[in-house]
């Protein structure tokens, strides 16, 4: 293999040729500008958690205020509350089976997989990387700085809205779950506490509600955050997603 | 204490048959889900062991327990658990008045230290050193300790001993408390509902003297036979809940076809009661058969809970005049405008930046 990083004309025959590529492009395809971040178990998580969260919130909403009433059968040949309820508990179990296997694929995978999970609120430097984030949105900064898993304000979006969000939709979920499992089985012995902690089983199924509208507001700001610093930041956002690679616009230091 | 005739004694001089005797304990085993071998283990109970002695307090409440409980459409409860139970205290069914009465409430204590139920009513109000509530000149936080000191175990009547109730809403001005925050040293049994179910009250009542101890409780300190599942769970509009069918309305013809009131912000599916099975009045019914939706009278906190007649419900826990929906809604709608004006900047900044730059740019290549 001779190297090809000297020689600008050598090599890359197909994008030269079909590939659409200039001279520039050339130059800027020879480097290495990508990383692998995301592991297929942390994107495949990405999707399922996503697709459940949406099939929650509808479900979920749809739960606390019903549809009209409908007159489609026989109340006993009718189902129509009953499936709504079901496509929110069994996307309530995917998202929870998911997020252990989130846990877990934090213990064993690589770096990246972590950083959801923590917050380093001990180091000063992180605090001014926030803060250089937040006048970043605020249109302070002129330049975004290079990330390659999460900038700090993701950071703590995720650990809010995901670790510890997704963590009490799930207690508080089963809390509710386990009312209809009824007293005895397992389901209530290690939820029903909790419940007659909390009091009266309304006050759990508002903040549940409360919980909804929170992860509500996440999913606008995340995507639209995940669209804007696709466009404006120096990295690949939403592909990296979906292949697992960020890549870097430029090849500038900070 | 063999002075105190025994429970089938008083039931035969009441005239009541030996027939009727036995079906009373064939029922109420069936009440206490005990099953037939436990009849005639109840009949030998109530036909040897001397009644117990209850004294019956009332502290800040309305007394809807004890109207709900003389009403006790059991077989023969009307007359036999009032008397089955040696109500030598009660300070609203007894004759006695005044002096008289504080006297009962002081000999029974004496007679039988140790031995008697103490059933209390209603709840002790402890701001101002409680004078918000007094009877016999004292406050009744003081006789309610004074009684329980030497009672065998304390039943908590209805929602206001069990939990609060109405008194101890927010802001509970008189600082109302349950029972049990005042007397921790004793068996309490809660028995909640405003009022409870009066086959409840005196299905517990009959288990403690049958079997002379308290019954399986839960973890809440309720009976775990009445308040083991949710109105919800064995309501008989459960399948129109199941298929979507709901009353919209008060008076709508889903109303009159008696659709699930869930819509209507019927708290069954949050409530441990047994008003669903038992039912109220001699079995007649009850409020979700009668229309109108469950309000959760025998949860913790009722009163607080916002409208009864919502589901998402106001958020007054919180201190806020709005339900989670309204909350939820003004934020991710406040986010989603926030957005968009942060995609507009973002879009001029942008923009702004690239003719900024062209020329540097046009430079380099020249």
């Amino acid at each position: 293999m001779t190297d090809l990083s000297h020689d600008p004309a050598a090599g890359l025959e197909a994008s030269r040729l079909t590939g659409d590529a200039t001279e520039s492009d050339l130059a800027s395809v020879r480097k290495r500008t990508s990383v692998y971040v995301y592991e297929v178990p942390v994107r495949l998580w990405h999707w399922i958690n996503a697709a459940c969260i949406m099939v929650l919130v509808v479900t979920g909403y749809l739960i606390g205020r019903p549809l009209p009433s409908m007159q489609i059968a026989e109340a006993t040949h009718q189902f129509v509350f009953g499936y709504i309820r079901f496509a929110h508990f069994a996307a309530g179990m995917i998202l929870t089976a998911g997020f252990f296997g989130r846990i877990y694929w934090a213990f064993v995978g690589n770096h990246h997989a972590r950083q959801m999970f923590y917050l380093p609120v001990h180091r000063k430097a992180w605090w001014r990387e926030v803060w250089h984030e937040i006048r970043w949105y605020a249109f302070l900064e002129r330049t975004p700085k290079k990330y390659v898993g999460h900038n700090p304000l993701a950071q703590i979006a995720m650990f809010f809205f995901m670790t510890v969000g997704l963590t009490f939709m799930i207690v508080t979920g089963f809390a509710m779950y386990a009312e209809g499992a009824m007293q005895g089985g397992w389901l209530d012995f290690l939820f029903g506490p909790l419940r007659e902690w909390i009091g009266n089983s309304m006050v759990l199924h508002q903040i549940h509600r409360l919980g909804m509208w929170a992860i509500v507001v996440f999913m606008l700001i995340h995507i639209y955050a995940a669209i804007r610093e696709d466009i404006l930041s120096r990295q690949s956002m939403v592909s990296t997603m979906i292949s697992g690679h960020r890549t870097f616009k430029d090849d500038r230091a900070d | 204490m063999s002075q105190i005739e025994t429970f089938y004694d008083v039931m035969r001089k009441q005239g009541i048959t030996r027939r009727s005797f036995m079906k009373y304990c064939s029922l109420t085993a069936a009440a206490l889900g005990l099953g037939p071998a436990f009849v005639p283990k109840i009949a030998h109970a109530m036909e040897t062991l001397p009644r117990t002695p209850v004294i019956w307090v009332h502290g800040l409440e309305c007394t809807c327990c004890s109207e709900s409980f003389i009403r006790s459409a059991h077989p023969l409860a009307g007359d036999v658990v009032l008397s089955m139970i040696s109500l030598d205290y009660d300070d609203t069914l007894m004759a006695a008045a005044g002096h008289q009465a504080e006297a009962a409430l002081r000999d029974t204590i004496e007679r039988y230290r140790g031995n008697y139920i103490l059933a209390v009513e209603g709840n002790p109000p402890l701001n101002e050193d409680g004078m918000y509530c007094i009877v016999g000149g004292k406050p009744f936080v003081e006789q309610l300790r004074e009684a329980a000191e030497h009672a065998k175990a304390i039943i908590s009547w209805g929602a206001c001993a069990s939990y609060g109730c109405v008194q101890a809403a927010h802001p509970n001005p008189t600082r109302a408390v349950p029972v049990h925050q005042v007397i921790t040293d004793k068996p309490i049994i809660r028995v909640p509902g405003c009022p409870p179910i009066a086959e409840v009250m005196t299905g517990v009542i009959t288990y403690m003297l049958t079997f002379d101890r308290l019954p399986e409780l839960d973890r809440q300190g309720r009976p775990a036979m009445f308040y083991g599942q949710r109105i919800h769970d064995k309501c008989y509009r459960r399948p129109h809940f199941d298929a979507g069918q709901f009353v919209e309305s008060w008076d709508d013809d889903n109303a009159r076809r008696g659709y699930c009131l869930y819509k209507m912000g019927c708290k069954g599916p949050t409530t441990y009661n047994a008003c669903s099975t038992i039912r109220w009045n001699e079995g007649v019914s009850f409020p979700i058969q009668s229309g109108h939706g469950c309000i959760g009278c025998s949860e913790d906190g009722f009163w607080d809970q916002g409208s009864f007649y919502d589901r998402v419900t106001d958020l007054t826990q919180f201190g806020v005049e709005a339900n989670a929906d309204q909350v939820g809604m003004a934020a991710a709608g406040a986010v989603a405008g926030g957005i968009a004006l942060h995609t507009a900047i973002s879009a001029l900044r942008s923009a702004q930046k690239k003719v900024q730059d062209r020329p540097s740019t046009a430079k380099e290549e020249a």
